[in-house]
């Protein structure tokens, strides 16, 4: 981070308290302390978002929008009052733009099949990065097959970043829709999704930012960023598995045809035909995962009461530090050296393979991700069939960090 | 659960130094291999004499175990015919999944990979290569995956 005046600097995170809200880090693994480093793939659930679901589920539960009994209206509350939060937590204009999807591959395939395939004909492009997590690949693969549309896919350097001119020069008329990480889980990169938003607005085309690895590491503001479309999971934010977001534009979904017929979507139904429900029902058919939700608006109270910039800065420091301890360590290769990055470390180890890395580590508690990411053709770019990843969170620390090399160090002995 | 038992000395020695590494020319028979969770790969190549396998090599890309079980399994079905692999094959099965599974003497030095069943992520990396050895077998010409 660059140099800011003390009185801006958030107050340090005080992670010892922060470790202590998340009760799975007291688990043993293999006889050694959890050292947890795949929150990219899937982060822990602290205490409050934990009570909240059982609360929820002890107190409240009941079927949402279908009854005048008092738990459900309390079920109805507590789920609409979570999309209030998720509204608020990202700055969205109004709460008929957040839909509430299993995750960010349900949003994406939302996107593709409900905004793209009616709309996009042959010979129509959509553009994405070489970064991308396959969530964010195969669904306009789906669409382009569908429809006759091209896939194009802007360049990245070596250090992993998008080289911008080369996505200005692939944007044209033909272009009818942008889809783009905001940070890369394979790589770490930030990209600079405003600029993206702005160029793919000047060329005429929609955005979709898959903001999966963002939204829990950068403060992230809907208005300013003027995206189309942005997709995340609460499960990478301290939320339950089995929610995510859909935030659309509200013009855009208002065009759009439902996706899946059911329940809770329709207005009117008669064998001749159905009417819509209004937004954002018309795109949730059926019971939602209503306990998700109040877990999901837990999560993003925790984020608040720590604070993103605290939060922020706190992995920030940690990702330097492991940066720079890993390039100390002999046969490290980093992969993914972008100049913007947040809370990913990918690297490899000379001679040895990653999946071999990941089950050394494992048996010293530490739980890192190896394998491709969802991104093989990140790997393939790079040469290399797959990575270990350490990635950061709140509740990450330096002995975390002096627990990797250790590991990194003991799987050097092994193999030696 | 030790890494020892994981990473035995004649595992790394394979991984380092696999024999029968490379391609066959002229094979009669090769398959692919694939195990799309950790990225690995290896082709299969093998001539045949009558019903025997009188030369084999293996290629790829693959982890330590993957590499070591690849490596090992060539040295051990050089010379032998499709039952010999066959019944080869079901024993190094029960060495990888069998926890009641005993020392078994016709393994050789096949044996070394025991230490694979204490790690069930990894039984699929030293079972890659016999899948991919019998889709050659079976049909001279194929690709297998592991998921
Ligand atoms: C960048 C990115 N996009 C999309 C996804 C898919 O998210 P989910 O599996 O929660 O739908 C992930 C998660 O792995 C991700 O990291």
């Amino acid at each position: 981070m660059a140099a800011e005046p003390a009185h801006l600097r958030p107050p340090p995170l005080d992670v010892a308290r922060v470790r202590a809200d998340f009760p799975i880090l007291a688990t043993q693994v293999h006889g050694h302390p959890l050292v947890y480093l795949d929150s990219a793939a899937s982060s822990q659930r602290p205490w409050p978002v934990i009570r909240a679901v059982e609360a929820y589920e002890t107190h409240s539960h009941a079927n949402v929008h279908r009854g005048v009994h008092a738990l459900s209206q309390a079920a109805t509350a507590a789920f609409e009052g979570a999309r209030e939060r998720v509204r608020r937590f990202v700055n969205a204009q109004s709460v008929r733009e957040i839909i509430f999807t299993r995750g960010t591959t349900e949003a994406i395939n939302l996107v593709a099949q409900s905004y793209a395939r009616p709309r996009l004909r042959a010979g129509d492009e959509i553009l994405i990065s070489a970064l991308e997590h396959h969530a964010d690949i195969v669904p306009w693969q789906l669409v382009c097959e569908a429809t006759g549309a091209v896939l194009k896919v802007a360049p990245i350097n070596r250090r992993g970043e998008l080289e911008f001119e080369a996505f200005e020069r692939l944007l044209s008329p033909r272009t009818r829709l942008v889809g783009m990480a905001h940070v890369s889980n394979a790589l770490g990169t930030v990209l600079p999704v405003k600029r993206i938003v702005e160029a793919a607005h000047a060329a005429g085309a929609v955005v979709l930012i898959d903001g999966a690895q963002a939204v829990p590491h950068l403060n992230v503001d809907l208005r300013a960023l003027g995206a189309d479309f942005y997709a995340f999971s609460a499960h990478k934010l301290y939320g339950p598995t089995g929610i995510g977001v859909l935030y659309g534009r509200e013009a855009l979904l208002e065009a759009m045809p439902p996706w899946q017929g059911g329940g809770d979507m329709i207005r009117t139904v008669s064998f001749e035909k159905s009417t819509w429900n209004e937004l954002p029902y018309k795109f949730e058919a059926g019971t939602p995962n209503i306990s998700g939700a109040v877990g999901l608006a837990a999560a993003l109270d925790y984020i608040e009461g720590l604070g993103l910039p605290a939060i922020a800065a706190h992995e920030d420091a940690l990702l330097k530090r492991a940066t720079a301890e890993l390039q100390a360590l002999p046969d490290i290769e980093l992969v993914g050296t972008a100049a913007h990055k947040a809370s990913v470390l990918s690297f490899t180890m000379k001679g040895v393979h990653p999946h071999d890395l990941g089950t050394i580590l494992d048996a010293e508690g530490v739980a890192i991700r190896t394998g491709h990411h969802c991104a093989m053709p990140v790997m393939t770019f790079f040469g290399i069939p797959a990575t270990a990843r350490a990635s950061f969170a709140c509740y990450n620390d330096e002995a975390d960090i002096a627990a990797l090399v250790k590991a990194l160090r003991r799987a050097r002995e092994v193999f030696g | 659960m030790d890494l020892k038992d994981l990473y035995r000395d004649v595992i790394l020695d394979h991984n380092k130094h696999p024999r029968n590494f490379g391609v066959l020319e002229g094979s009669d028979a090769h398959a692919d291999g694939h195990n799309p969770l950790c990225g690995d790969r290896l082709t299969v190549s093998l001539r045949l004499t009558g019903d025997r396998i009188s030369d084999i090599r293996f290629e790829g890309k693959g982890c330590a175990i993957s590499t070591a079980s690849a490596s090992l399994m060539t040295e051990a079905v050089k010379g032998k015919d499709r039952a010999a692999v066959q019944a080869l094959f079901e024993r190094v099965h029960a060495l990888l999944t069998d926890d009641a599974a005993t020392a078994d003497p016709a393994l050789g030095k096949l044996a070394a990979l025991s230490g694979v069943r204490e790690f069930p992520a990894r039984v699929k990396c030293a079972s890659l290569c016999w899948h991919t050895l019998n889709a050659a077998l079976e049909s001279g010409d194929a690709t297998v995956s592991t998921e």
